[in-house]
């Protein structure tokens, strides 16, 4: 064999410690469970309930980001102005926020006795210790990633093609609808799926904002959480089946990216 | 009639133009990369909004600052080829066409543009992505699409320099066509002279975002107002029809009458592009003599000072500039009027297939 010097094998080193270490964990949860247990873990009371719980909020919160999210990111990517940068900035910053913060963050603004507390409760709305309220947290924590993806997926769109949707006749409503939305596919869905699987493994917002009641405010990780203590294989079950959920979601959406249309954003 | 007029600052670079061009024709601005071409187009468009400015296309009137009339882009009825083309990737190509025609069912739509793609020879390429298209069916599918709206006016941005050389003389001959055809006015810039001379009726030089000289092709080669525009037109231009000869030249009898010789092949349109420093001129009754093999009667139309030099603008009957001395100018007597023999090698004449 021809020598390659160190270099290429010191690149193939790092790539498998870094693979070792991220996959051991998930393997151990599938190796240490046994499909027999896994089905029973199912069968058990609340666990359905928090996998229906995690999918329908999570649900939620990603389609009221795509569509509050798509045209902010717009707006971010095809205009400059003053502070934009800064509001940039801003709207990254949960991001970065532990999710503990962000649940204490969430209780002063909007809990009983937040800044718009009163005008949450005038409005009859219940937010905490309630499935709005995880829907909420869950928004709050995952539309930083899905902003921050569409933002550079318009970014990187050649403008003339925008341009020339409006000398073809487009308003820019339409030019939006029919040119920027689609050719930036690829980009927004890979950020959809980035946003969907921060919101199913959403745990310390969701706990300290909603609280943990089964059926109501418990989702699948805080599922996980209380059985830990009491009923290992229980948590260890629950867990592998938001894994398979999860890579399944990640894996169906990959797919759809690759089909929205076959030329990919880089022409 | 388009009408534009703008002034307008963009970054460190300021633009002032006053132009006009008529239905059917064509009006070609050349100058060098970052002379403000593109901007005078994308002023017309709508997609940059000059401090100052005036565009009325007919009756529409589409930009007046003095007014507070800002039309957007949308709403001025432009058919603009971009540089790129600016093919929607997502869209087939009978897609790309077809997206400006709007409130019709799906099948007329595609009819539509099906006969517009026929029109420009690339019908069979309906069903294929932009990007799996060459340059020149590009080029085709793009114009198609500006021609989609039926505009009220075309703006063309370098429409064929994406092209290699081979495509480029046939894609010209079809876009010169579609010009005179679509009987609207049209706006084209390029950074190629002979581009704007072979398809604009007129052609303005435009540098540091202003037009400085404005005339036909063979005005601009033969008067050059400056050196920068003398130097900018460079090659003369001569349309004729070309047919290999047995002496292993290509002869070339021009359009409107004279013959000349060339070692480039050529069969066919062509156009012949000669510089004028490769052009002597002898006394109108001197016998040919040397081992040039070109020589065509002509007479003198102007003599310009071109800082050194001297342009002396011919008729061949075709219009012709010779480059030469200001004391060749006095030893022949040369004026406007006068009679001469333009002499030059078959190796300086270069042939384009039009």
């Amino acid at each position: 064999m021809r020598n390659r010097g160190w270099f290429p094998v010191g690149l193939v080193a790092a790539l498998t410690v870094i693979l070792c270490f991220l996959t051991l964990p998930i393997v151990a949860i599938f190796v240490d469970t046994g499909p027999l247990d896994l089905l029973s873990s199912l069968g058990e009371d609340g666990a359905l309930e928090a996998l229906r719980l995690s999918l329908t909020c999570s649900a939620i919160a990603v389609g009221l980001i795509v569509v509050v999210g798509t045209p902010a990111a717009y707006l971010l990517a095809t205009r400059r102005f003053r502070g934009r940068a800064a509001l940039v900035t801003l709207i990254e910053l949960p991001l970065v926020l532990p999710p503990a913060v962000a649940g204490i963050g969430l209780l002063a603004a909007l809990g009983p006795n937040g800044v718009l507390g009163g005008v949450v409760e005038d409005a009859g709305i219940e937010l905490v210790l309630t499935t709005a309220g995880v829907i909420l947290a869950l928004t709050f924590v995952a539309a930083p990633f899905y902003l921050r993806q569409a933002q550079s997926a318009f970014e990187a769109l050649d403008r003339t093609w925008l341009e020339a949707s409006r000398t073809l006749g487009a308003t820019e409503a339409r030019t939006f609808l029919r040119v920027a939305i689609p050719t930036a596919g690829p980009g927004l869905i890979s950020g959809l799926a980035l946003a969907w699987g921060r919101a199913l493994g959403e745990f310390g917002a969701t706990l300290m904002f909603a609280g943990s009641f089964r059926g109501v405010t418990q989702t699948a990780p805080l599922a996980i959480y209380e059985r830990f203590s009491t009923d290992f294989t229980g948590a260890l079950a629950l867990s592998a089946v938001l894994v398979a959920v999860s890579a399944a979601l990640l894996l169906s959406v990959k797919l759809l990216s690759g089909s929205v249309w076959l030329g990919g954003a880089a022409r | 009639m388009l009408r534009v007029e703008a002034r307008a600052q963009l970054g460190a670079f300021s633009l002032e133009v006053a132009l006009e061009t008529a239905p059917g024709r064509c009006l070609a601005l050349a100058g060098p990369s970052g002379a403000g071409k593109t901007s005078v187009l994308r002023v017309v468009a709508g997609l940059v909004h000059p401090e100052q400015g005036r565009v009325s296309c007919g009756e529409e009137l589409w930009l007046d600052t003095a007014a507070g009339v800002d039309l957007p882009p949308e709403r001025r009825r432009c058919g603009y080829v971009f540089q790129e083309y600016a093919l929607f990737p997502h869209l087939r190509a009978w897609q790309n066409v077809a997206y400006p025609l709007r409130g019709l069912a799906r099948p007329e739509r595609r009819r539509r543009a099906l006969e517009l793609l026929e029109r420009f020879g690339v019908a069979h390429l309906a069903d294929a992505r932009p990007r799996t298209l060459s340059g020149g069916e590009r080029q085709r599918v793009s114009v198609a699409r500006a021609l989609a709206r039926r505009p009220a006016a075309l703006l063309l941005d370098e429409p064929l320099s994406a092209l290699d050389a081979r495509t480029r003389a046939s894609a010209g001959r079809a876009l010169a066509a579609v010009l005179r055809e679509t009987g609207v006015p049209a706006l084209l810039v390029t950074h190629d002279f002979t581009e704007a001379a072979l398809l604009g009726d007129r052609v303005g030089v435009i540098d540091g975002g202003r037009v400085v000289q404005e005339g036909s092709a063979a005005e601009l080669a033969a008067s050059p107002a400056s050196s920068f525009v003398a130097d900018f037109t460079g090659a003369v231009v001569l349309t004729g029809t070309a047919r290999p000869g047995t002496d292993g030249l290509t002869h070339v009898v021009l359009d409107g009458g004279g013959s000349v010789s060339s070692t480039d092949s050529g069969d066919g349109p062509v156009a012949v592009s000669i510089y004028p420093w490769e052009i002597s001129l002898a006394p109108g009754d001197a016998l040919p003599s040397g081992s040039a093999q070109n020589h065509l009667p002509v007479e003198v139309i102007s003599v310009t000072a071109v800082g050194n030099r001297i342009r002396v603008g011919l008729a061949a009957p075709q219009p012709l500039s010779a480059e030469i001395t200001d004391a060749s100018v006095h030893q022949l007597a040369l004026e406007p009027g006068a009679r001469a023999i333009a002499t030059w090698k078959a190796t300086a004449t270069r042939l384009v297939s039009r």
